[in-house]
């Protein structure tokens, strides 16, 4: 690799940015982040990136491939430890007290495994009692997290058998069972039906709705711009616009906003050999 | 395009490489020892120039048989190729004739593949006392390696064509362990039995040039034995392997680029909660439950439970054999040794599931603890059943409380001592659902690495114990088991209180270190 991370051409600040006020995370705040820093070997994955969640939001993450969507929402749960910076959810320090911090927050991981030899029911069983809970809580809670994401057929299937949707779905309710104040979501709707797509919507909106908190990192503009009540948008590591949605895309289209500032877009027809007229 | 293909198998090794140091210097050590090795079969064979023909046949045509039949054993257990599959080539318009010869040729240029290829091809070195021969000997060497790459390619893809089911799969790849563990105590018993007939070795090695695996082999020592007409047949017996092998070969890849793997499965009624539902539920409660679930259902797991009796079984043979009663009853300690070191892959086979013990704050302690009782569950009954019945069988009941101290002691101290190293190292695994017998490119170097430490603090930790059964052994005094067995119990279980409070301990504080590596290895 020998582009490592080409400065950004220089271009106007976007008025929709809201500059994050402090330099301390904001404790009223459900997350809070405050300039964090990731390398990897050469490659600055996370830039100093700030951003603050507001309790009760519906909150996007967006940016292209690689932006460090990612890599900032592990750090931001305790998952990857950040070179540098500071993240509270709801005022507790993720890296300071995990272990509080965690109860709070419910984690779907982009790309992790399951346990996968356990049925789907077993796994969810499992998530709750490891996060301290007694078995006939777990036990009640997973039967209508199967129910609430239309998994009660396929309940006592082992995950291993099950289709990239429904392994979403099932990672889904491991990450809901100790009702967390706070979700976040790495890639929620990646390989998802039109249909549970729109259902597991439903279910955040209503957790939403009863005073939670949802972070959903996401390629889909579209999904974004519907669902979400706030955005920040994510390219090369660093946060180029944040706020609620309405203000980010400025009376565009969230798609166009959003190739506008992460830039990258070129005009042509493709090369000649592809054209079949 | 069968360049490319080559192209494509030596860039993928390349880049594997790169990912991380540490394998690369694991790939460069064994690297080394393969060339080592290949020096010596060199040397060896031209060594052979100075051995009369009959000798010279005799190792040729059984060290080629051998060689054949490991390449048609070997991909059983590991898949040579991932990224040269038939799924990952289905998409691209590759005419089937070419796919088969650029899969053969980029198998040659693999390491395995490489260095059978120059073995072979150097068996014309022990032929300089007749440069005719020594042609002939090189192309059969080529012709034999060739043939060694195409067993293997025919029987993996014969395996995945006739069944391509999860289930056959993980099943396959268990019974065949068994039959591999027991190999030692057939092949010396077939070879005890043979013993008394003086030339047994020339007479196999004629047997094996009249089979599909020895024939190529034999063909340039039948020639300078003066029988062209043995050699002729045993060529037309190498053609016709060849033909066979490639026609199997090519229906198998052919069946398996149009059907995928696919699942099947067992669907059990919801609210079957298993162990789940009998372990108590605290994080180490169900860590425990979902560890034995583990230990009953992964084939990784299961290999390993395969071996609690394979390995008495393989004992009491060789105390048969060798009528050392005691050689049986020190299966027991033996089994606790394997079942203690278990643990030490343990967060290396969750992969990156481990996150979820993560993201739910599991305590370092708690995972320790339910991973270790898991183990301890069926393992503590296993090894005093072990114990007591090889006793039965040896009606030898001296030592066995020695024994049982010893045993439980290494149980016990070996779950302690992993319970450190398992949170310190996390090393490549075979991932969830491969063939546990796959290997990752540097991963056993890592592997030996906290295995032989971990070994090092368990024999020191359990000196005691040791000491004190040769002493009850020599002395021939029974106090001195009972000690032992005490001590092992304290010694023991002092051992694993320890280690999982430290092991939690680093747990806390690496578990983000150790998920970054399980992420590079996953």
């Amino acid at each position: 690799m020998t582009d490592v991370n080409p400065p950004t051409p220089p271009r106007p600040t976007p008025p929709t940015s809201t500059p994050v006020a402090s330099p301390d995370p904001d404790p009223a705040a459900a997350l809070s982040i405050r300039t964090l820093y990731k390398s990897f070997g050469e490659k600055r994955a996370v830039d100093g990136i700030s951003l603050d969640v507001p309790a009760g939001s519906f909150y996007g993450l967006v940016g292209p491939n690689g932006a460090g969507k990612t890599t900032t929402l592990s750090m931001a749960t305790g998952l990857l430890r950040p070179d540098a910076g500071a993240v509270t959810v709801h005022g507790v320090d993720v890296w300071q007290r995990p272990l509080e911090a965690k109860a709070q927050v419910g984690v779907l991981s982009d790309g992790a495994r399951l346990f996968d030899r356990l049925t789907g029911e077993q796994l969810v069983i499992y998530a709750g009692l490891l996060s301290g809970m007694d078995r006939p809580t777990a036990v009640s809670r997973t039967a209508d997290l199967l129910q609430l994401l239309d998994l009660q057929t396929a309940a006592g299937t082992l995950v291993v058998d099950y289709s990239a949707g429904m392994t979403k779905k099932i990672a889904l309710a491991c990450a809901m069972v100790h009702a967390p104040r706070l979700l976040v979501l790495d890639e929620p709707f990646e390989s998802v039906d039109p249909v549970s797509a729109a259902n597991i919507r439903d279910i955040l909106g209503g957790f939403v709705r009863g005073g939670g908190t949802v972070i959903v990192s996401s390629h889909v503009m579209d999904l974004v711009q519907r669902m979400c009540d706030h955005v920040a948008v994510i390219t090369s590591g660093r946060v180029v616009a944040s706020g609620a949605v309405d203000e980010v895309r400025a009376g565009a289209d969230l798609e166009d906003r959003f190739v506008e500032l992460v830039g990258g877009r070129r005009v042509q027809e493709g090369p000649e050999w592809l054209r079949r007229s | 395009m069968v360049a490319t293909l080559v192209r494509l198998r030596l860039l993928v090794l390349r880049n594997s490489l790169k990912r991380s140091v540490g394998q690369l210097i694991a790939v460069i050590i064994g690297g080394l020892y393969g060339l080592f090795v290949l020096g010596l079969v060199v040397f060896g064979l031209f060594a052979l120039n100075f051995a009369p023909v009959e000798l010279l046949r005799t190792i040729v045509v059984l060290a080629g048989s051998a060689l054949t039949l490991g390449w048609a054993i070997v991909p059983i257990f590991l898949p040579i190729e991932q990224t040269l599959d038939a799924p990952h080539l289905a998409v691209y318009p590759i005419p089937l004739n070419t796919l088969l010869t650029g899969l053969l040729i980029s198998g040659v240029v693999a390491i395995p593949g490489a260095i059978t290829m120059i073995a072979s091809v150097f068996t014309f070195g022990s032929w300089l006392r007749m440069p005719g021969v020594a042609v002939l000997a090189l192309l059969c060497g080529i012709a034999g390696a060739l043939l060694c790459v195409m067993l293997s390619r025919a029987v993996t893809s014969a395996a995945t064509g006739l069944s391509s089911g999860r289930r056959f799969r993980e099943a396959a790849g268990i019974l065949i362990f068994i039959p591999l563990v027991l190999l030692g105590p057939i092949i010396a018993g077939t070879a005890s039995s043979l013993q008394n007939s003086k030339d047994v070795l020339p007479n196999l090695a004629d047997a094996m040039s009249w089979t599909p695996l020895g024939a190529i082999w034999a063909i340039p020592s039948q020639v300078a034995l003066g029988d062209p007409l043995g050699a002729v047949l045993r060529a037309l017996i190498g053609l016709a392997t060849i033909a066979v092998v490639f026609l199997v070969w090519r229906w198998g890849l052919a069946r398996a680029l149009v059907t995928p793997v696919h699942a099947t499965s067992r669907v059990r009624a919801q609210g079957k909660l298993g162990l789940f539902g009998r372990f108590p539920d605290t994080p180490a409660g169900v860590i425990a439950a979902r560890c034995l679930t583990y230990w009953f259902r992964d084939p990784r797991y299961l290999r390993q439970l395969v071996v609690i009796p394979l390995l008495p079984l393989l004992f009491w043979f060789y105390s048969s054999i060798s009528h050392a009663t005691f050689l049986l009853q020190i299966s027991g300690p033996l089994v606790a040794f394997v079942l203690g070191g278990a643990l030490i892959a343990d967060i290396s086979y969750d992969s990156t599931a481990f996150v979820l013990h993560m993201s739910k704050a599991v305590p370092g302690r708690a995972d320790r603890w339910g991973r270790a009782s898991a183990v301890l569950i069926f393992g503590l009954p296993a090894v005093v059943a072990i114990t007591l019945i090889t006793a039965t069988a040896g009606d030898s009941w001296m030592p066995v409380p020695a024994l049982l101290g010893l045993a439980i002691g290494l149980l016990l101290g070996g779950l302690g001592v992993c319970s450190v190293t398992s949170a310190v190292v996390v090393f490549p695994a075979p991932a969830p659902g491969d063939n546990p017998f796959k290997t990752r490119p540097g991963a056993n170097t890592a592997l030996l690495g906290s295995t032989f430490i971990t070994w090092g603090v368990l024999a020191v930790i359990n000196l005691p114990e040791i000491v004190l059964l040769i002493v009850s052994l020599t002395t021939g005094q029974q106090l001195w088991g009972w000690i032992s067995l005490v001590v092992g119990i304290v010694l023991g279980s002092i051992t694993l209180t320890i280690g999982a409070r430290l092991g939690g301990r680093i747990l806390d504080r690496r578990a983000p270190e150790l998920l970054v590596q399980l992420q590079k290895d996953a």
